[in-house]
This record gives C-alpha cells, sequence and structure tokens, in this order.
C-alpha cells in the first residue's frame, strides 16, 4: 500500500481573521513497507498531515492517493479506506468510551464484521503487543488506568483491526521507557516481519533514530528535509534552529568534533557510539 | 529546618471496597525540605500520580498521613490553604487553559481566592514574567505553542504564590524545544527563588536535572537518593521498567569493554570531559 500527496494545502477557518495555512503544497510520496518518522515542531502541521492520510481531514487543495484510489474521488469509500489505513490519534485515551477494555478493544474489528469467536483471539493479540497482560486487564473499567496505561489500550484498538498501514501520532508520549522501548520494538517488528507500512510523528529524536529508515520534517506548514535519518541529522543547527534537535549521542558526536576528535557528524544508537568511541581509542593506543 | 512535604506510611486504593485491587501506594514515607528539587520516575501505574495527588490534597491517604508545610491533608478545612501552598502542572496543556486571553487565564486562581484586582495585577505581571513570557499577557493562548502554554499553566499556578511545584509530565506532550523552555523555567524557579519543585517524568535526561531521585514500583518506594546514585545503577533502573540517557547507558557500554570510565556520567558535557582525559 502505498501514499501519494500531491500539492497538499490545508487550511482551518478559511476566510476569517482566524485563517491558519496548517500544511502548504506538501508533496510526498510513502512506499510500501517503508518505516517514516515524522517530525516537527509543535504546530508545523504533522497531526493535521496524518488526519489526511485516511480522509479525515478533505485538502484545502492538491489531493492524496491512497493505493491508486485519489480520496478527494466520490467513489472512494473512505470507511474502508480508515480499516487499511490505521490512525493512532494524539491523546488516543480520549476515544475510549465502552465499560470495560475488552469491549473497547474490540469495537474496530466487531465493526469490520469479524465474528464474536474471533474477536477475543484479535483482542488478546492486540493488548500483548501492547505490553498489556490480557487476563488481567480485559474486565477492568479503561477510566480506571493509569495515564500509560489509556494509551496502550488506545493503540491495541487500532492494532486489532490489522491495518495495512499504521500511523501513530506520538504513540509513546507518556509510556515509561520500558513500555516506550516495547512498543518500538513491535513497531519495527511489524514492519520487518509484516512488512506493515509505518508512519511515527514523534518528539523524540533517540526514538525515531532507532527504528525509521526515512524521516521527513516538517516546519510550518512545509517539509523542510526528506532523508533517510543519518542524513537529516546532519543538519543539526537547522533542526535545533526549528525547536528540534538531534539524538544524544549525535550530540556527543558533535561536542567531540568540536575538541578536534575525527568522528563521524551522527551516531544514530547507543551501540553505535560505543563502536566510534572504541575505535577511537584502539587509534589513539597505536600511535 | 522542618520538612514541607512529610508522608508517614501513606497507603491509598481508588476502590477500597474491592480487596482485588491493588493498593496504588503501599506504605509510602517519604520527606521532601524546602527548596529540594525532586525526581519521581516510576513506570506505568507504579502511583506517581497518586502520590502527587496526595501532596495538593486531591487525595488523602486510606492509611497513613501526609503533612504539608506542617498541615496534614486529613484536616478538611484546610484542603484550600494546602492547595494554595502546592500548585499542580499536568500532562496536556490544552486541558488546562481556561481563559481566552493569556493574562485572564493566570488571574482565574487568584481571583478564585477573593484577592483584591490591584494585587492580581502584580501577581499577574510577575508570574508571567517568572516564565519569560510578559510579552504574551495580550494573546488567544490557543495560537501559542505547547511549551508556552505550559509555562501560562505554570504562571497560572505562579499566582497563587505556591511554595511547591509539582509537574505531572508537564513536558510530556512538548517538542525538544518546549521541553527545554518547562525544564528552564522550573529549574530557574527552584534556584532562584527557592521553589521546592517535585518533578514526575519519563525522560530520564530530565530527571538527571534533578538534586534527587525517588523511584516508585507498585506503589512502593524503591529507591530515594541523590541523582548520582540513583542513576549510576543502571541495571537496577532497567528492571524497574526505567532507564538511564543515552550517554550513561553510553559509560556503560565503554566501561565493559575496559574503558576507564565513572559509572555515573550524566550528561554530555560531562561525558566529553572524561573521554577527553582518555582519548
Ligand atoms: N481513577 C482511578 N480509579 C481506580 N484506579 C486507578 C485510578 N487512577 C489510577 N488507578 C490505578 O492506581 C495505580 C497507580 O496509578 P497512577 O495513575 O498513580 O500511576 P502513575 O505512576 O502516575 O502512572 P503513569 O506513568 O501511567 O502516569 C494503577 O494501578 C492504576 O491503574
Ligand atoms: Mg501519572
Amino acid at each position: 500500500m502505498s501514499i501519494t500527496i500531491r500539492n497538499l494545502s490545508s487550511v482551518y477557518n478559511p476566510g476569517t481573521p482566524f485563517e491558519v495555512r496548517a500544511l502548504d503544497n506538501i508533496n510526498l510520496s510513502i512506499g510500501e513497507g517503508e518505516f517514516v518518522g515524522l517530525i516537527g515542531p509543535t504546530g508545523s502541521g504533522k497531526s493535521t498531515l496524518v488526519q489526511h492520510f485516511n480522509g479525515l481531514i478533505r485538502p484545502s487543495q492538491g489531493e492524496v492517493v491512497v493505493d491508486g484510489r485519489s480520496l478527494t474521488d466520490k467513489a472512494t469509500d473512505l470507511r474502508e479506506v480508515r480499516q487499511r489505513v490505521g490512525l493512532v490519534f494524539q491523546y488516543p485515551e480520549h476515544q475510549l468510551f465502552e465499560e470495560t477494555v475488552f469491549a473497547d478493544v474490540a469495537f474496530g474489528p466487531k465493526n469490520q464484521g469479524v465474528p464474536e469467536a474471533e474477536l477475543k483471539e484479535r483482542v488478546n493479540e492486540a493488548l500483548t503487543l501492547v505490553g498489556l497482560d490480557p487476563s488481567a486487564i480485559c474486565d477492568r473499567s479503561p477510566f480506571e488506568l493509569s495515564g500509560g496505561q489509556m494509551r496502550r489500550v488506545a493503540i491495541a484498538g487500532i492494532l486489532a483491526m490489522r491495518p495495512k498501514v499504521l500511523v501513530l501520532d506520538e504513540p509513546t508520549a507518556g509510556l515509561d521507557p520500558q513500555g516506550r522501548d516495547e512498543l518500538l520494538d513491535q513497531l519495527q517488528q511489524l514492519h520487518s516481519r509484516a512488512g506493515m507500512t509505518v508512519i511515527l510523528v514523534s518528539h523524540s529524536m533517540e526514538d525515531i533514530a532507532r527504528v525509521a529508515t526515512r524521516l521527513v520534517v516538517l516546519h510550518r506548514g512545509q517539509i523542510v528535509a526528506d532523508g533517510s535519518p543519518r542524513q537529516v541529522f546532519t543538519q543539526a543547527k537547522m533542526l535545533m534552529d526549528v525547536g528540534l534537535g538531534v539524538p544524544q549521542v549525535t550530540e556527543l558526536m558533535l561536542a567531540l568534533r568540536e575538541k578536534g576528535y575525527p568522528v563521524p557528524e551522527v551516531a544514530l544508537t547507543v551501540e553505535e557510539a560505543c563502536a566510534i568511541i572504541l575505535g577511537l581509542h584502539r587509534g589513539g593506543e597505536g600511535q | 529546618m522542618s520538612a514541607i512535604i512529610r508522608m508517614e506510611g501513606v497507603s491509598f486504593s481508588y476502590n477500597s471496597d474491592d480487596p482485588q485491587q491493588t493498593q496504588a501506594l503501599q506504605g509510602v514515607s517519604l520527606s521532601i525540605e524546602p527548596g529540594e528539587f525532586v525526581a519521581i520516575v516510576g513506570r506505568n501505574g507504579s502511583g506517581k500520580s497518586t502520590l502527587a495527588k496526595h501532596i495538593n490534597a486531591i487525595l488523602t491517604p486510606t492509611s497513613g498521613e501526609v503533612w504539608v508545610d506542617g498541615i496534614s491533608t486529613k484536616d478538611t478545612d484546610s484542603v484550600f490553604a494546602i492547595r494554595q501552598i502546592a500548585g499542580m502542572v499536568f500532562q496536556n496543556p490544552d486541558n488546562q487553559i481556561v481563559a481566552t486571553i493569556v493574562e485572564e487565564d493566570v488571574a482565574f486562581g487568584p481571583e478564585n481566592l477573593g484577592i483584591p484586582s490591584d494585587e492580581i495585577r502584580r501577581r499577574i505581571d510577575e508570574a508571567l514574567s517568572l516564565v519569560r513570557m510578559s510579552d504574551y499577557a495580550l494573546h488567544p493562548p490557543h495560537l501559542l505553542s505547547g511549551g508556552q502554554k505550559q509555562r501560562v499553566a505554570i504562571a497560572g499556578v505562579l499566582a497563587m504564590h505556591p511554595k511547591i511545584l509539582i509537574l505531572d509530565e508537564s513536558t510530556a506532550m512538548l517538542d525538544p524545544l518546549g521541553r527545554q523552555e518547562v525544564m528552564e523555567t522550573a529549574l530557574r524557579l527552584n534556584r532562584e527563588r527557592g521553589m521546592t519543585v517535585v518533578l514526575i517524568t519519563h525522560h530520564m535526561d530530565e530527571a538527571v536535572r534533578a538534586e534527587r531521585v525517588i523511584v516508585l514500583d507498585r506503589g512502593r518506594v524503591v529507591l530515594d537518593g541523590s541523582t548520582r546514585e540513583v542513576f549510576s545503577q543502571v541495571d537496577l533502573l532497567r528492571q524497574l521498567g526505567l532507564d538511564v540517557p543515552q550517554v550513561t547507558s553510553l559509560a556503560q557500554l565503554l566501561r565493559e569493554q575496559g574503558l576507564n570510565l565513572q559509572p555515573d556520567v550524566l550528561t554530555v558535557g560531562e561525558m566529553v570531559e572524561q573521554l577527553c582525559q582518555l582519548l
């Protein structure tokens, strides 16, 4: 499944004094099996953009094409598109409404017409994916959970629909470090094993560096960088200027370069930084 | 000096009729001195927010007792006094701002206290200047960035003249710059005003900026010590569902490879300093 966006502009409150151009002539093509990290400062248009991916917002100009079908085409069944492009909202816990966790996670697949007998399996699978113990949590009320637990239940509700493309708007905000790592690992597995296309919005440069194969940077409704994480994180100054940053290990590389050490500009993970510094250390001993 | 927050054997369950449900807090005892900057960390559901809500008397213990600036939270007549002493800022900036103009939002708390209007004016100006948002006094809050909104929310709390500022994941929804703005604001209030700060966070690079770290797990305090002591226990923290900053974890990997680094490297600056001596 691919998503192509052509000349997309999105304007809130057009023609009023509160007119806001949230997206300004975006062109973007996301191929099947990519893992795209979408980053940008608050208000840069990330949440607006991801809501265009499954037709929740209509373009003011331009078009969004999912799997060859334009979402502005009247013949396109948006309900069906939304089952294939699963969107986990920012603050997804606000969408919890059923009396039990089970009913909440089962809601989506039930609407899809998944038979009753299979629902339990779907729910168990999805809850396990987000690191919750189905037997301990299924009968609880979603409103009596901690913030991070609610977030996980909400994500499970989307996974239970088994979408082809998974779009997540800051899913790790509020998760504890272990929960965050587990969710990122799960996303990576859904991507590499099940071939799922994943689009992840995040404010954490460390998380994005670890999992994404491509980075798209939004600023004031426009794409200001698009490339591999390594390419994008070499633009540290630009990223800081727009209110973002680089992973802490990349920061370390930059600080070491400033002291005159011959290290690369970018390290994406702690393991990579470790290898670089060990290399430097051995090199030093050799001299 | 006497503690500004003291908890003695505090246990709490949300549903005391249901013995099946475990207690959100179990026998928590701790005390925090005026002017301390304390981070509270712990996995989801470990009881952090429940503990925070005991400090400003939103919740009262099922057993045990909490004193805030010497006042017991059991004393129902003192709830308002306690909420004035301990102000809380939450995660989502959009849920906390009520007015359509920044300074009206900041005025909201003091107005409810019935404070005279010239005094309210002084408090607004002071609070906005403390969070460096004076230039935005007449702006509509919905046009601000997330970090700016959180600073307005902090100003709203400061206008009540609290002694304790509790930040319950107040940076969770913010971009890197916004997080930095909120952290700098909290650190400055602590340093320059002697404000007691209780910072709840899942970001370990924020927690390392506190002087003291308390780790909760399943409603109990499992670690309580100086930031350096706590963060040098990398393996234990991981078992507790937590993490350490990337440079701390890098220092551990390098030590395992035989490099002579201190185990308690907490920041990029410290790491560079140590590496410069080795390389
Ligand atoms: N309103 C409520 N009713 C019943 N149980 C609750 C309620 N709020 C929280 N709990 C339970 O109390 C325990 C502690 O929750 P608390 O919200 O204090 O955790 P936390 O450490 O703040 O978690 P998080 O990191 O997810 O914010 C958890 O088991 C949670 O499920
Ligand atoms: Mg909480």
